[in-house]
Formats: structure tokens, sequence, C-alpha cells
């Protein structure tokens, strides 16, 4: 729910980062908070369990700089990863401007990434908010490992794609990040589908972590233009 | 079904109108300092004495406990807490609910009481209530600004990371 404040000329808007257990959620805003100058950013406000665990959530706010003479001020969110924490998760999402969900690469956290996928499309359709609508991107992180599945595969089982019904918006429409693949295209079956747009990323040396926060921060942007 | 969150603004003469009430109710009720939050955790205004904590994070704070709050009222049967009470050795918060999408926050130490602070909020919450409902019913294209403010802001992002 972005909030567009002409007496303070600020624009704010929520971006949640979500996904699995140990992901690297939090890794991403660490990250963001050590290379973004102090002056733009706030706190990074943790709400961890003693072992470091997220618990409620990871909070950054950063100043992306002034658009049209209003200051953009970006609130990172991460959720707790473990599931028995669903409620907190459910939380963070309440009035949620744009989605990057941290998939973790390594072949034997497949299974844990789809339920955490399926997990985040059952939470925004309890708030009545349509994923495949919204500002959505994908990181996939922790690309450096050596048990890390190709992106082929994590495409095919975490970013499928949903099929499009819309006729007007029923043409190819490219990747701007990743020549020679489309963001929306016919599948030779005929039917039309949309997918998120990626990112691979090694969060902790921070590889991929800002292109991903651009990503997400321009098409929250766009749904407000 | 909405594609997401509704997003809302709100112009200077809102702001005005929020700050009268607020200032107002701090001189009835002789509390430090009113903070308004919307649940999704921005600050929206703070009046009276400027906290020496960083407010933007207790803005989300703010909203976690609320949300928080909320979910514990439902697990008992109850629809909603629509006011909470922290009570410290010297400094005390009293949140409540306006229109369900702001939360008013009330700092206050021993120069009052809880009574009158519970008392004169009462009134304020309708005001502030009455006005947000103004707020939210606007569409945010009746701003003239809204929509095509940020038309063409993509390179000014890109510029931003660089």
């Amino acid at each position: 729910m972005s909030m567009i404040n002409y007496a303070s000329r600020e624009i704010n808007c929520k971006i949640v980062y979500y996904g699995s257990g140990l992901g690297g959620k939090t890794t991403n805003l660490e990250h963001i908070y050590g290379k973004v100058q102090p002056d733009t950013r706030g706190k990074l406000i943790s709400l961890a369990t003693e072992t470091e665990r997220t618990l409620f959530f990871d909070f950054l706010p950063v100043d992306l700089g002034t658009i049209r003479g209003f200051k953009t001020r970006f609130h990172l969110y991460t959720v707790p990863g473990q599931v028995y924490y669903n409620a907190s998760r459910k939380l963070i999402l309440k009035g949620v401007d744009g989605i990057v969900f941290v998939a973790d690469s390594q072949v034997e956290r497949m299974e844990a990434n789809q339920e955490a996928m399926q997990n985040l499309y059952d939470n925004m359709a309890e708030y009545g908010y349509d994923l495949t609508k919204m500002p959505f991107v994908i990181q996939y992180n922790k690309r450096d490992l050596p048990n890390a599945a190709p992106v082929r595969e994590l495409q095919a089982a975490l970013n499928p794609g949903w099929e499009i019904t819309d006729a007007a918006r029923q043409r190819v429409t490219p990747d701007a990040y990743h020549a020679g693949e489309n963001l929306v295209e016919q599948l030779p079956t005929g039917e039309w589908i949309e997918r998120a747009t990626y990112f691979e990323a090694v969060a902790v040396t921070g590889d991929g972590v800002f292109e991903t926060l651009r990503a997400v921060s321009k098409l929250v942007l766009k749904s407000l233009a | 079904m909405p594609v997401g969150a509704a997003s809302w603004s709100f112009t200077e003469d809102d702001f005005a109108a929020i700050t009268q009430s607020l200032q107002r109710f701090l001189h009835d009720s002789n509390a430090r300092c009113a903070l308004l939050v919307d649940r999704s955790g921005q600050l929206v205004a703070t009046v009276g004495e400027q906290p020496k904590f960083d407010p933007t994070a207790f803005a989300t704070l703010t909203a976690a406990d609320f949300s928080a709050n909320d979910q514990l009222a439902k697990l008992i049967g109850e629809s909603d807490f629509n006011s909470l009470f922290h009570q410290g050795e010297k400094e005390s918060m009293y949140l409540a609910d306006v229109a369900r999408r702001v939360i008013l926050v009330v700092l206050f130490d021993n120069r009052t009481t809880l009574g009158l602070v519970r008392l004169k909020m009462k009134e304020t919450v309708n005001e502030l209530t009455r006005l947000f409902e103004q707020v939210f019913a606007r569409p945010t294209e009746a701003q003239g600004g809204g929509p095509g403010l940020l038309a063409g802001a993509d390179d000014e992002i890109d510029k931003l990371f660089q």
C-alpha cells in the first residue's frame, strides 16, 4: 500500500523478501545496509531468535533518491523462513507493494522453495492480492555453491509462468535482463504465459542483490505511474 | 480481486487538519507526543515533542505490534483490539485504531494519567476517523499529479543505483 505524502513530498513503498528458511533473505538486507550511504538508509531492525533466525521480520528503510520532487522511500522487509512462523509471515505481507522471492538454489532445497512459493500465493490470496498482477521478482540465490541446481530447472519448478487470458497482453515480451528469453510467450500448446523476471545471486558477496532490488523498485514505481 | 494493496495519498490540507486535531489533543491531555502510523508500517505524522528515537523504526514496530495483537484477538474470539496500552516506569504509550487503516500512538509520562489520555483520545479518534475516511474515499487520480507523477522514472531509478 504505497503512500504518497504531499505534505512532506514523499512516496513510501513496501517491499517484502519472501522465501524458505536460510535462503538468504536477511543476507540481502544486510548487504544493502552495508553498501548504501548511511544518510540514505535507516536502522536495520531484526526481530530474531537467539540463534539469529528471523522470528518476526527484518526491516530496513532506504531512500532511493528524489523523483519528480518526491523522495522515494522503500521499506524492505523479510519474513521468517520457517513454516511454523506463518502467522507472522502473513502479517508482514499486509500492504505490500512488491515481492522478491529468494530461492535457495541448492538441489536439496527445491522442495522447501516450492513449499514457500505455494505459501506465498496462499497468503497473498488471503489478503485478496493477486501476485501475478503485482511487482514480483525471483532471486535464485547461492549460485556459487557446487550443488546449485541449473537455472532452467529452478525456473521450471518455481517460475513456470501463469496463463494470460487477456488477448491484449498476448504478445511476446522479451526479458530485458536475459537476452533471448521472454517474460510473455506462447507455449507449443498454444497457451500464453507470463513469468516473473529472475536474477541469479550470491547474497553473501552481494552479487545480484542490487540488481534484484533495482528491478523490483522499478516495477513498484511503474505500478504507481 | 484487487491487484494489490490500494495506494493512498494525502494533501497538505489533510496534513494541516490532522496536525490541528492532534495538537488540540496533546494540549487537552498533557501527553508528550502523538504519532500516526499506517497499518503497513509507514509513519504518517508526528506532532508534539519530537521523539529522540528513530521514528521510522518505531512506526514499523508499532504496525507489527498492532497486527500481532489483532491476531491474538482473533484467537480468543474477538474481531480486534481497537486499543493497546503499554505501561513503563516513566514513559507509557497508548495505541488506538483509526478507520481500520491507521494507528494513533500517544506517548505520555507522569505529567498526566492514563484515564485522561484515554478520555481525550476517544474524541480525537472519532475526529481522525472522519478525516481519514474522507482521505481514503478520495480516488488517488484526483490528486492531480498522482498518475503521471512517476512516468518516465525508470531512468532515474537506474541512475540511483549507479
